[in-house]
């Protein structure tokens, strides 16, 4: 019997063939629902034992407009988007950006250090660093033997 | 006549769509508000994590497209714990309808928004046209 060791994957790739061309469909017919997202900003979350960091995406936020609290284990953003077009005699193609106030908590993964917690924000994204704290910390035991 | 039906279908958009891109990354529809004063076509978009340098204008013709190419920095040694959005490059085209004053287009980039202001040439500025009583 002959074995072709190169067959196998083909499904997948087929498959993400498929995946592109629905992507690309959707885009084009609804290129606003792409990204649509019902909650503003967008979060991730990316984490480890030691620390957690929060990125989240504020386009068009002034860094200034940002308030960001801490309470034990529970992070929460908030803000609000200016709308930045005064002048008069505006007459809209497309309104697909919203500006307006907007408020998010996000539970972390473990408690934080509220002391330790800094946030950066550049270019529209905001990055929120959460150390753990440090009572929450697992502690290693050791194991006498008798 | 052959070569000319050739250079027709090179420049019908439709064809742009079935290239495929090199770069490995999603692309991304960015969100936009399009609107007109009486001297400027407006375009704002969202394109978080991009910056003047990661971001690409082209005007072809009459097809404007903007493409930015936002730097991810992902925190090192973390892994991705909850995720809402994707990582990846944005792209959309518009067709434009006006005519353009090429020489004086303006576009900054601000906290992750691009405001493209496009001027209206003289010939597409609405005009008042005086209407006598008869």
């Amino acid at each position: 019997m002959i074995y072709r060791r190169y067959s196998v994957p083909s499904i997948f790739e087929e498959m993400s063939n498929l995946q592109r061309e629905m992507e690309r469909m959707m885009q084009a017919f609804a290129p606003d629902r792409a990204r649509m997202l019902s909650t503003f900003p967008a979060m991730n979350a990316w984490t480890d034992d030691e620390v957690e960091v929060i990125t989240a995406e504020v386009p068009g936020v002034d860094p200034k407009d940002i308030d960001i609290t801490v309470n034990n284990d529970v992070l929460t953003i908030s803000g609000e988007r200016k709308a930045t077009e005064q002048a008069e005699e505006i007459r809209y193609h497309r309104r697909e950006r919203v500006n307006g106030k907007f408020s998010r908590s996000i539970q972390l993964a473990f408690p934080v250090d509220a002391e330790k917690v800094t946030a950066a924000c550049e270019n529209g994204v905001l990055t929120v660093t959460l150390p753990r704290a440090e009572a929450d910390k697992p502690r290693k035991i050791s194991v006498k033997s008798v | 006549m052959a070569t000319k039906t050739i250079e027709v279908k090179q420049e019908a958009p439709l064809a742009e769509e079935k290239t495929e891109r090199i770069r490995d990354r999603r692309v991304y529809v960015p969100r936009a508000d399009i609107y007109e004063t009486k001297d400027d076509l407006v375009v704002v978009m969202d394109v978080p994590g991009a910056d003047e340098k990661s971001m690409d204008i082209v005007l072809e013709k009459s097809v404007l497209t903007i493409r930015a190419f936002p730097k991810y920095e992902r925190p090192e040694k973390l892994s991705l714990a909850y995720a809402e959005y994707g990582e990846g490059d944005f792209e959309r085209s518009f067709a434009l309808s006006e005519e353009i004053d090429r020489e004086h287009i303006e576009a900054t980039v601000k906290n992750g928004v691009l405001h493209l202001r496009l001027p209206k040439a003289g010939a597409a500025k609405p005009q008042k046209i005086a209407i006598k009583a008869g």
